[in-house]
């Protein structure tokens, strides 16, 4: 009996994504029909499917991983992405990290949200819940249909292999266990808060209430995108070679766009929230947010654009998905442009106050989201039209730059001002002491740098204001009357933490940028054992070069000597052949400080002026950790507001009912 | 004025979505070459001696009277013996076909069609590469379709499959050769 259950995995895994599939057809229309007659035994029926859906395809989720962990290579996925000799993790890893199985992943975190909103939803208004639940199951039903028409992941295959094809050895990597499900989660996330906005636009009531309830769905997509933007720049820099952390590549720029908009939607929500101001613009970014996010999917499964990421290239996917986009953002635009007209308009705001600074920031990130889809799709338009072109990096330094600068000025203002109504002569002595330290930077950074650099002190000094607008924030609120009050830090809630944390995560991130941009130094050269190089403000001596043999490659594995000031490193750099795959890997060699990376890769051998020897590449790279670690500030600065007790999802079942909407906001201190 | 501006954003998509439906339909693989309508690039290379029928070499000015396809290949290359039989079949139904030794040791190449035999009228040797320069050319297997006046009408990118050989190429030879 227990080898019958082994051998019929598979087809469970396959039954039990039909059961979704037929549950969340079920949901999309249910709860919906409930809402619209006041029904609330059907309204509460979404509340079970959403969870039921949920296990179903954790079930199936499971399964496959299962398959993949015994090798089971009678099913076709597995057989084509994972090999005996790989080890365990990467053949768990191996699950998400090719089209079918990555879909599935995708409909899990779908269902694994959906049951979220049943299961904290609790202070919500019965209709608008189940009409969100069946704007959800309507996604989940179209991608479930996706998975199963056109990639099921539990495809058979007779007669099975002995053996299976690899995964790309590129994706055999620590990154890879966690970049993709972390942008999924942010992706997926942002279904919620679309859910939310077309079903409040539905209701035609979008008020304070509303955007408070969504707001933490805007963080918990927010998060793990930010966090899975980070990891994937940083797993670029490592793995790819290119020595690079952005590379404006379309599918960095497809997870780029999602995260702006989603930016100005957490802004425009505390606003709706706040002063019930900006909701039909608040419902837009979150219409939009979302479709960004489909069409990035779109953009990596249809072939329409090549990179590196495109691991499933095929037209048939791309137009399946194109018809999802063009009904979930089709229909909610209409919708929109219908219905939000009518949405009540908030109150009123002067032009300095903080709804106006907040209102900037927004017009500002929509820009600079402009600025990339269309760097993004021109290629894709022009083709329209039979042209190749390609938009580089020149592009967007020259335009998104020039664009930013203004945004992250604004972001250490925009705390300082008052709601509702503020004025420029109580604005300055705030930021007096925060604008005269960011310019003695500035002229300290041109000194100690040279004047030649002076984008770079600037940058610098941006980045100083960003920090100290953020330290501000916080001082502000800790200061009381009689200055500095320990109670008052005591009583700083969770979010206005996160907030001056992931400001100040933003001008680490800056300043890092800044000094890549204008201090790093790169030398690539054919050298011999024992020469030695020097880059910026390393020195760099070649020692060996070796054969060696990995558990499913071979390597070429060369030893260098690395000194920066006092400090003496061995680094080995490596460039693997998988020989199942007939793939090739670099594996630089980094030497990571606080100051900078040293970071060096290898290349072919070559004939150089002076015989043979070996193409290196040695890079000096300074703070380009501070990129990373200034993303994870911000997460970190995302997840803080997240646990703000203001917004814990389902304290509201602990708390006696509290009345509806206006009440509700009127008790929130205002900060 | 106010409906108007909440109805920007639909119209935009719909735009959009017009452009990326005719995106859809075209293959983002398929490089358009600069040659089309254009006469081959003037060459004149050796041939590969002892080969198998292997005889002097070619020059572009050689390719003219009938259509015919131009053949780049090489022995170092993975999918060209994947072609091989779809070319054999070619040059059995009657199409010179003419091929080109791309950045391979003529030793190579002779060995290489000792192997999986020469389905080709003529052999040429392009061990420098820069035939293929002028050609265009971005990997081997690449077919080129010339015509009677010894212009480029098609180019083939990866290995020709006996579908797109009775679907594509054959209709279109059939064409060229109707042509006056």
């Amino acid at each position: 009996m227990g080898r019958v259950w082994h051998t019929m995995l598979a087809e469970i895994g396959q039954f039990a994504l039909i059961l979704a599939f037929l549950v969340a057809a079920a949901q999309a229309v249910l709860p919906m029909v409930g809402a619209i007659r006041g029904d609330s035994a059907l309204m509460n029926f979404g509340r079970t499917t959403a969870q039921l859906q949920a296990a179903l395809l954790a079930l199936a989720f499971a399964i496959l991983m299962a398959s993949f962990a015994r090798a089971d290579f009678s099913v076709a996925l597995v057989a084509q992405h994972s090999a005996l000799d790989q080890p365990l993790a990467y053949r768990l890893a191996a699950t998400w990290g090719n089209h079918e199985g990555s879909m599935l992943l995708w409909v899990l975190i779908l269902a694994l949200f959906g049951a979220g909103i049943a299961a904290f939803g609790d202070n919500l208004r019965a209709s608008l819940q189940a009409r969100t639940l069946s704007i959800q199951a309507m996604i989940t039903t179209a991608f479930l249909a996706f998975s199963i028409f056109t990639s099921n992941p539990f495809a058979r295959l007779d007669p099975a292999p002995l053996d299976g094809s690899e995964l790309n050895p590129l994706l055999q990597d620590p990154g890879l266990v966690f970049h993709p499900p972390l942008l999924y989660l942010g992706y997926v996330g942002f279904s919620v808060t679309f859910s939310f906005a077309v079903a409040a636009l539905l209701e035609g009531r979008a008020d304070a209430a509303w955007a408070r309830w969504m707001r933490p769905w805007v963080l918990a997509a927010w998060v793990p995108l930010t966090l899975g933007i980070a990891l994937g720049s940083f797993w670029a820099y490592y793995e790819l070679g290119w020595g690079g952390w952005w590379f404006w590549d379309p599918v960095e720029n497809a997870s780029l766009m999602p995260w702006l908009l989603g930016t100005a939607l957490l802004h425009s929500a505390i606003v709706t929230e706040k002063r019930q101001a900006l909701a039909g613009w608040t419902i837009l970014l979150a219409i939009l947010a979302f479709s960004l996010s489909l069409i990035g999917t779109f953009l990596v499964r249809s072939g329409i654009l090549t990179s590196v990421h495109a691991f499933a290239v095929d037209p048939e996917r791309g137009v399946f998905i194109l018809g999802m986009i063009g009904v979930a953002t089709g229909g909610a635009l209409a919708l929109f442009a219908l219905r939000a007209p009518m949405l009540r308009s908030g109150a009123l705001f002067s032009g300095v106050s903080r709804e106006a600074g907040l209102t900037l920031n927004n017009l500002f990130l929509m820009a600079v989201t402009s600025v990339v889809f269309f760097g993004t799709f021109y290629p894709v338009v022009m083709e329209a039209f039979d042209q190749k072109v390609s938009v580089g990096p020149p592009y967007y330094n020259m335009v998104f730059a020039p664009l930013s600068v203004p945004l992250l000025i604004l972001v250490t203002v925009g705390p300082m001002l008052a709601w509702k109504r503020d004025s420029l002569s109580t604005l300055a002595p705030k930021l007096k002491w925060v604008g005269l330290a960011t310019l003695a930077s500035f002229v300290a950074a041109g000194f100690l740098l040279g004047w030649s650099e002076v984008g770079a002190a600037f940058g610098f000094a941006l980045a100083l204001w960003l920090i100290a607008g953020g330290v501000m924030a916080l001082a502000k609120r800790w200061r009381g009357a009689a200055g500095f009050n320990v109670r008052l830090v005591r009583t700083t809630p969770p979010a206005v933490l996160g907030m001056a944390l992931a400001h100040a995560g933003l001008g680490v991130l800056v300043a890092g940028i800044s000094a890549m941009s204008a201090l790093s130094a790169e030398r690539i050269l054919v050298m011999r054992p024992g020469q030695t190089v020097e880059v910026g403000a390393i020195a760099v001596k070649f020692l060996s070069l070796a054969e060696v043999q990995g558990a499913n490659y071979r390597a070429m594995q060369a030893q260098f000597e690395v000194t920066r000031g006092g400090r003496v490193r061995t680094l080995v750099s490596e460039r693997r052949i998988y020989p199942n795959s007939r793939n090739q890997t670099t594996e630089a060699g980094i030497d990571a400080g606080f100051l900078g990376n040293s970071y060096i890769a290898i290349g072919d051998q070559q004939q150089g002026p002076a015989g043979d020897g070996l193409v290196v590449r040695s890079y000096w790279h300074p703070l380009v950790g501070w990129i990373w670690f200034g993303g994870l500030m911000m997460a970190l600065g995302g997840a803080a507001s997240l646990a703000d007790r203001r917004y814990r999802i389902g304290a509201a079942t602990k708390l006696p009912p509290v009345p509806k909407a206006g009440p509700v906001a009127a008790t929130v201190p205002a900060e | 004025m106010k409906r108007l501006l909440f109805l920007l954003p639909i119209l935009a998509f719909v735009g959009l979505f017009a452009v990326f439906g005719v995106g859809l339909t075209h293959d983002p693989k398929l490089l358009p070459s600069q040659l089309i309508d254009r006469p081959l690039p003037e060459f004149e290379l050796p041939g590969i001696a002892e080969a198998p029928g292997g005889g002097p070499g070619f020059a572009s000015a050689s390719i003219r009277g009938e259509p015919a396809l131009l053949n780049v290949f090489a022995s170092w290359c993975a999918a060209c013996p994947q072609e091989h039989p779809v070319l054999t079949r070619i040059a059995e139904e009657g199409v010179p076909v003419y091929g080109l030794a791309w950045k391979d040791v003529p030793a190579d190449s002779r060995g290489w069609l000792e192997k999986w035999g020469n389905p080709y009228v003529k052999v040429a040797a392009d061990e420098a590469g820069r035939t293929a320069i002028d050609l265009g050319v971005t990997g081997v297997p690449e077919t080129f379709i010339v015509d009677k006046r010894g212009r480029v009408r098609y180019k083939q990118i990866g290995p020709i499959s006996p579908e797109q050989w009775t679907d594509t190429l054959k209709p279109l030879l059939a064409q060229l050769r109707a042509e006056a």
